[in-house]
């Protein structure tokens, strides 16, 4: 039996449930109007540049990045701004969003709309990153941390590897399984843009081996392109997860606390990745993604290219309408993803998905007691104790808490997906990241 | 639950099999006294909802019959089950919260409220037919600590022990559950190939056992048994395989469930080897049950990321 490569610690199998893969990504028709938050990233939300009655084109920049872990925002249609408010988006918050009424489909200028792909780099290390904080590109892989930050290495740190995250190990999700399978040679591309701007020689493509046509493909066109390793991973999530990505190819262990960069890794998303050829070769902004939208009650799943500020109701409605025995509307894939509480909130940056569940399948299941099994114990990835900080959280012991590291935690839901008892054990894990991380930043202060 | 009373069912058979009619009635009545007295309790007393559904007063029954002998009187089983469940279980709160695995604490209880009729061990075969008035005999334990206190020599007593094949078939004196280790073997298959144990815990418990027993029986063989046979023998399967693994009072983690199954395995063997009971098993997960809380908050499991923290 081939040995697939793997982190070791943890780990659980959810059933994949990779309805639309193959379903080619479609174009989304224009809506009648977009909502763009500023904040659709990690940091400061953008500064706005725009008033209301704006006429705006396609990738005109319409807020500015207030800050160095911050993001610019352009417009994705063309036509005139109609409100500047707080609107509620996908996280459940008012936020800051530009809503414009679209006219047409003017493009700026200066964006190349050719499908000829650009091979040539022409920019230099520094020029690279400059060009990608213009773009607005984040991390598409849903963190959406601003990706010129990660390619800006703190003096004294250097990176030897570029690690590009094809994992796509959430259930349902397919975005970036098409995205590699019709986009592979704009992708290699973005990933030699960015091995110039990390100044680096080795890049590593890890994609989970329920995608065997994408690791065949791009393990043929690899070899046009120098210094590009596709590795095929096992199936166990959270294989996707930053640090059991970098586990899995290259056996280091990012220090807790610490970042990729500490241990010369750097990682990027298929997405992200896709996002920085067009913005460096292409001189286009980060206004559109790919979205998949699924559910086994769907009458058609789809992967859409859809530009940033469509509605999710939209997106719906392109896929038939939200049936009638529909339980719940997820934002992102089923593990990590958020129960939307309305549909009429924007796609942003970090939507790589849609999914909508039949009541049957939303529906949590009771909770009995915690028996003390130590299914959680031994399935977590980042080798805590779920069970035990649960309670903690339950009990409001904060300073238990930070000292059982909970910061640790990127709630990647395995401990509530395998706990027998159906207790949700994440819910009071996240309440006390927040309560901990508030405590820590007054300490500092 | 249900897993762990599936994985019980073969030493139920050769229970049957060897004390017929006395383990029928101990065990029904274990298990059914601690289901009614679960529901009795949580509806009348705690006035909760039963959970009588979840399994947990059916393998506590069983476990307890499994470790009593076959001719115990009916109220002594009733006694040990209101035990189990009122006082090791209920009062710390319900399944999830007790200490003490409930099984054992009753069963020591009743050891020590009842010495007489606790340990006279119906004889395999020969009792089938037989309730309270079965032919009793000792245990091959009980054997070796008188022979060895009236100074014999482990060989002068080779002809009264059963022979290893006999015990591991189970044709010994002893609780009604725990005498057949192929039975409980079996068992433990099925509980590691449904995942609902891991290996750790009855793995070191067994090669504690093996490495210190077997230090002593090189010392000198005439006066210490073999290794094989102190696994044979006195619930050592049926403890730590069923018992020890009792997910609410054994640790949470791997390193813990090492420290755990060491720690029972060396005070096993000083009970019998040192102690005035012949078997220590029962002894020895009680006490370590005890360090659980404690080795849950002091021994943690390996952080993802924590070595190179301390060595950065």
């Amino acid at each position: 039996m081939n040995m697939l490569k793997t982190f070791s610690k943890g780990g659980v199998h959810p059933s994949e449930n990779k309805i639309s893969a193959n379903r080619s990504i479609e174009i989304l028709p224009l809506p009648q109007k977009v909502s763009i938050p500023v904040s659709q990233h990690i940091g400061a939300p953008a500064t706005i540049l725009v008033a209301k009655g704006d006429k705006v084109k396609v990738g005109q920049i319409i807020a500015q990045s207030a800050g160095f872990v911050s993001a610019n925002i352009h417009s994705s249609v063309s036509g005139t701004v109609e409100s500047i408010d707080a609107v509620l988006d996908s996280s459940g918050y008012k936020r800051q969003t530009i809503t414009i009424t679209v006219e047409g489909d003017e493009w700026e200028s200066s964006i190349d709309r050719t499908t000829d792909l650009k091979k040539d780099i022409q920019l230099t290390s520094q020029d690279i990153i400059k060009r990608i904080n213009e773009a607005g590109i984040v991390g598409l892989g849903g963190a959406t941390f601003p990706s010129h930050v990660k390619l800006s290495v703190p003096s004294g740190k250097k990176a030897d590897v570029l690690i590009i995250n094809g994992v796509e190990c959430e259930p349902y999700l397919t975005s970036d399984h098409r995205l590699m399978l019709e986009k592979g040679h704009e992708l290699m591309v973005g990933i030699q843009i960015l091995m110039k701007a990390l100044n680096v020689s080795k890049a590593l493509i890890g994609i989970e081996n329920n995608k065997p046509d994408a690791i065949n493909y791009l393990k043929i066109i690899a070899g046009e392109y120098k210094g590009i390793e596709v590795h095929a991973l096992k199936v166990k999530y959270p294989q996707g997860g930053e640090k059991q990505l970098i586990k899995a190819l290259v056996n280091r262990e990012v220090p807790s606390g610490g970042l990729p960069i500490d241990i010369g890794t750097v990682v990027h998303n298929v997405g992200t990745a896709f996002a920085v050829y067009e913005a460096v070769q292409k001189n286009k902004p980060l206004f559109e993604r790919v979205v998949t939208v699924t559910g086994k009650i769907l009458p058609r799943t789809a992967n859409y290219m859809v530009r940033i500020g469509t509605s999710v109701s939209d997106l719906i409605a392109a896929a038939g309408g939200l049936p009638e025995d529909t339980g719940k509307v997820v934002n992102g894939g089923p593990m990590m993803g958020k129960a939307l509480v309305n549909t009429d909130v924007p796609v942003t940056k970090g939507t790589s998905g849609i999914i909508v569940f039949q009541s049957k399948e939303s529906k949590r299941k009771t909770e009995s007691v915690c028996i003390r099994c130590a299914k959680c114990v031994s399935i977590c990835p980042m080798g805590l104790e779920p069970y035990l900080l649960n309670k903690l959280g339950q009990q409001m012991i904060f300073d238990r808490m930070e000292q059982e590291n909970v910061l640790d935690c990127m709630e990647c839901g395995s401990c509530s997906f395998e706990c027998p008892a159906h207790l949700p054990l994440l819910d009071y894990i996240r309440l006390g990241k927040a309560e901990v991380s508030k405590i820590i930043r007054s300490r500092k202060n | 639950m249900f897993n762990v009373v599936l994985a019980l069912m073969p030493a139920f058979a050769v229970s049957l099999y060897y004390f017929g009619f006395g383990a029928l009635i101990v065990t029904l009545l274990a298990v059914g006294s601690c289901v009614i007295f679960e529901y009795l309790i949580q509806k009348y007393i705690l006035k909760v909802t039963p959970t009588i559904t979840d399994g947990s007063a059916i393998v506590t029954g069983l476990l307890l019959a499994f470790n009593v002998p076959s001719n115990l009187p009916w109220y002594i089983v009733v006694f040990g089950s209101l035990f189990a469940i009122g006082v090791a279980k209920m009062s710390f709160g319900g399944l999830g919260n007790n200490p003490f695995n409930p099984a054992l604490a009753a069963r020591v209880f009743m050891l020590i409220s009842f010495p007489v009729q606790m340990t006279s061990w119906p004889l395999p075969v020969a009792s089938r037919l037989q309730y309270i008035d079965a032919v009793t005999g000792p245990t091959p334990l009980a054997i070796l600590k008188e022979g060895l206190k009236n100074g014999e020599t482990i060989s002068q007593m080779s002809d009264k022990i059963p022979t290893h094949m006999q015990m591991f078939m189970g044709l010994m004196g002893g609780s009604l559950g725990e005498i057949a280790a192929f039975a409980l073997l079996i068992g433990f298959a099925w509980l590691l190939f449904t995942k609902v144990i891991t290996w750790h815990i009855p793995v070191s418990i067994f090669t504690t056992i093996f490495v210190f027993t077997g230090i002593l029986w090189l010392i000198n063989p005439e006066k210490n048994a073999d290794p094989i046979f102190h696994l044979l023998t006195g619930g050592v399967m049926i403890g730590a395989i069923f018992m020890a693994t009792d997910y609410v009072t054994s640790p949470m983690n791997k390193a813990g469930m090492w420290i755990f199954g060491i720690g029972i395995g060396l005070l096993t063997v000083i009970i019998r080897v040192w102690g005035s009971y012949p078997e220590g098993v029962s002894f020895a997960i009680l006490i370590m049950n005890a360090f659980v809380p404690l080795l849950n908050r002091y021994v943690k499991p390996k952080r993802f990321g924590e070595e190179v923290k301390k060595n950065g």
